[in-house]
């Protein structure tokens, strides 16, 4: 055994150990019930809160922050360690969700591009999950074409003054901070004249409306800016670099997408389910065997899936930059729970045709929405289209396809 | 690339600058258009021999290097690259798995140091009908007091012609079609009673039919178990299928390569033609294919290794997605090359024609399907 093996071993000791004494029972297995926090009171409201705070002083809600900024200074290997055990006791980490897009995106990005100061205002309320974050990026006119933006910021001497529109921003209505790429140069070509600004969202200049989705869920918001107002020292890297800023924010977007886990890959095994609503035959092989094959096939590409993320983790000896690579995981992905969903769907017959009511299973019901919800999964964080035209360019070195400005 | 030990990678890169050397798909063609019989230079498969890669899943007390099936699968894929033709998967992958994994320590002691140093070749006979199917075995292998006498015919033998011996599947008791009753041979391909005829193969490489009218074996030339041999046979095939995977994803590999070369180069209306969207998305699609694939090979070959216990399932996933893969590739390569890639003069007609060899050996994608979905229970 190497000495570095050694040192995990021990480290998973001390994990398990700490995790014996601080986590609280309570909340065994309890993730997704507490969510955000807003649904729970009394003593889980408590119990949560504490948990979240202690997990914060130990600098594991993002271990891999230098511990300066809230983190821990720890490897990637560190956190699958931690990871790991917290599965094995019903524990968990509610910070990355507690902080929006604050852990997983913004986080990353001043860690790279901001000041000191910036790090040290930003970074450890993040990883404390204080704070929620959310990102302005898409507007009305600027979708997959994101660069045509112009919601814009004025320089006023001592503050920027925003104005404008942006939409599909997840969180927009509980967020208290958000990032958002805006024009600071109306003048330069459309790549050049943009930056990237934070600011408060409790100020009389921002306005939130939720956006009811074919889900039936509202997991986004338009948000309006009418004399918005951010500090000086809050723009993000350089004056009009945005536009570079925000692709490389996007990679971390992409790199938080396509996880192993994901809303649409767990769950019972799908053959199982196949075989309540299928019937099978006195082999026990599914009765219809059109479904049965396209549904072994979906089975082994969910399993090619999860197969490269291992690869790359491997490759990368657990440490994965942000690459290119990225990008062919969230198509991947993409189809992997787009397939899921719609296999889902047909092999319920019409029990997968309800919208509500009890002649319907929460299962039921559960996988309608999920099915309507991945449809997004194609087009947000660069659409399947976009992320095709990345990886024709970026990896594989064609020429710039018809893409103009 | 899976994370590789140094000297993996010493291997893979002595394998990769070799084959495009001296094993390339010029070569290949040189034969195929010579006007010799035979299927691969053996000048090719000597050099291949003493750079040791015969002996590479072999253990050192009987002549190999005992290095494992991924670092054989390096191997192959660089030659599944250039389309080498030699017999290293056929005996020193296949011929060296059923020896491995059914042998008596006599079987392996005479075989083994043999199919290393190149002077055994050593194939599976297995098919009979023109699909993979193997407990259709309908081959007898009837007892008596000396040992056992074959009957019966094989069909799209792997080297078939140039082997020296042959493990032959043959049907002790039960009825085709059942696992039961299944006995492996060592047969030597000189045995009296044997007739090999060869296969013109649309890939002009080595398969043959074999027939055996009243051939003579003792009880020592029994691989495993008699009755018992469907369980070691799937072991072998598991190994056939994995090892074969590796040589597809090269194959496949090189004909996205050339693919990806051509739309950077050919123009048309004034530009190249991989400015345009729609074959810029194609050939993303292709790359992520290849990638998922070669994810699925490397983990078949690291299950074997590790002696994991899903090797099943991960060989049916590898050859059917690396199937799946290599297939649309090959028809892609002709359609980019457009009327370049329809001449034989041109290389892409022997990808494309070697890739239908590779899918429907050991299985093709349909039965992969199929079998992961037995596998996983339903």
């Amino acid at each position: 055994m190497t000495e570095n093996k050694l040192k995990l071993d021990e480290f998973r000791q001390e994990v398990s150990a700490w995790l014996e004494g601080n986590f609280p029972k309570s909340l065994n297995g309890k993730a997704s019930e507490i969510g955000l926090g807003k649904n729970v009171s009394g003593r889980l409201a408590e119990d949560s809160d504490t948990w979240r705070k202690t997990l914060a002083a130990q600098g594991w809600g993002i271990a891999t922050w230098p511990a300066e900024y809230g983190g821990a200074g720890l490897s990637q290997k560190h956190v699958q360690i931690i990871n790991e055990e917290m599965d094995e006791i019903g524990a968990f980490n509610p910070i990355p969700m507690l902080a929006g897009m604050g852990v997983t995106m913004v986080g990353p990005t001043i860690l790279e591009y901001g000041t000191e100061a910036q790090k040290l205002r930003h970074l450890p309320k993040m990883a404390s999950g204080e704070i929620f974050w959310c990102l302005g990026y898409s507007e009305p006119g600027a979708g997959s074409d994101l660069a045509s933006l112009t919601t814009k910021a004025e320089d006023k001497g001592d503050h920027w003054l925003i104005n404008g529109q942006k939409v599909w921003t997840s969180g927009a209505d509980i967020a208290q901070w958000c990032g958002a790429l805006v024009r600071t140069d109306p003048k330069a070509k459309k790549r050049s004249g943009i930056s990237f600004i934070m600011f408060p969202m409790d100020q009389a200049g921002v306005k939130t409306r939720p956006v009811k989705l074919i889900s039936g869920d509202s997991p986004f918001c338009e948000m309006f800016f009418d004399n918005a107002k951010a500090e000086k020292n809050e723009l993000l890297g350089d004056l009009n670099d945005g536009w570079s800023l925000g692709k490389r924010l996007l990679q971390h977007e992409r790199q938080s997408q396509t996880g192993e886990g994901g809303p649409a890959t767990g769950g019972e095994c799908l053959g199982d389910i196949a075989k309540r609503y299928v019937g099978t035959d006195e082999h026990g092989t599914l009765e219809d065997t059109d479904l049965r094959l396209r549904l072994a096939n979906h089975l082994m590409d969910e399993q090619a899936h999860k197969l490269t993320i291992r690869r790359i983790m491997a490759e990368a000896k657990g440490n994965v930059e942000v690459t290119a690579v990225a990008s062919i995981l969230k198509n991947s992905a993409t189809d992997v729970a787009q397939t899921r969903t719609e296999l889902l769907m047909e092999l319920m017959g019409t029990q997968g045709l309800g919208w509500e009511g009890d002649e319907y299973s929460q299962d039921e019901l559960g996988n309608v929405r999920m099915w309507l919800g991945v449809k997004a999964m194609s087009i947000y964080g660069g659409s399947y289209e976009v992320q095709k035209n990345i990886i024709s360019k970026n990896i594989l070195g064609l020429p710039e396809t018809t893409q103009k400005g | 690339m899976a994370a590789l030990t140094e000297e993996q990678s010493m291997i893979q890169h002595q394998a990769q600058s070799w084959v495009i050397k001296h094993a390339s798909v010029q070569e290949f063609r040189n034969v195929r258009d010579g006007e010799s019989d035979v299927e691969f230079s053996p000048q090719i498969w000597s050099e291949m021999v003493s750079m040791g890669w015969a002996g590479i899943i072999i253990p050192e007390a009987y002549g190999g290097s005992d290095l494992g099936y991924l670092t054989f699968g390096l191997i192959l894929e660089q030659a599944g690259r250039q389309l080498s033709a030699s017999p290293l998967f056929a005996s020193a992958l296949v011929g060296a798995s059923a020896i491995l994994l059914g042998g008596s320590e006599s079987q392996k002691k005479m075989l083994l140091p043999g199919i290393a140093d190149g002077s055994e070749i050593v194939t599976l006979a297995l098919e009979e009908g023109p699909r993979h199917a193997p407990k259709n075995i309908d081959l007898t292998a009837d007892s008596n007091a000396d040992g056992f006498t074959l009957s019966g015919s094989k069909t799209f033998v792997c080297e078939g012609m140039s082997a020296t011996s042959y493990i032959v599947a043959a049907r002790t008791d039960g009825k085709a079609g059942s696992p039961e009753g299944i006995t492996l041979f060592v047969v030597p391909a000189d045995a009296e009673g044997i007739k090999r005829t060869k296969l013109n193969t649309v890939d002009s490489r080595g398969y043959a039919n074999i027939e055996f009218s009243q051939v003579k074996v003792t009880v020592g030339a029994v691989l495993g178990t008699v009755g018992e041999g469907h369980a070691l046979l799937e072991a072998i095939l598991d190994r056939a299928r994995a090892g074969i995977a590796a040589e597809m994803l090269g194959t496949g590999s090189q004909a996205f390569e050339m693919t990806l070369e051509y739309l950077k180069t050919r123009v048309q209306f004034g530009q190249v033609i991989g400015s345009f969207q729609a074959l810029g998305h194609r050939a993303a699609g292709f790359y992520s294919q290849k990638e998922l694939a070669r994810s699925c090979v490397e983990a078949a070959l690291q299950s074997i290794d590790n002696n994991d216990g899903n090797i099943d399932e991960m060989s049916s996933l590898a050859k059917c997605k690396v199937g799946d893969f290599l297939h649309d590739m090959s028809n892609e390569l002709i359609q980019i090359h457009g009327g370049i890639g329809m001449t034989d003069e041109f290389n892409a007609g022997l990808y494309l024609k070697r890739a239908r060899v590779l899918e429907s050996s050991y299985g093709n994608q349909a039965y992969h399907r199929n079998r992961y979905a037995q596998i996983k229970g339903f």
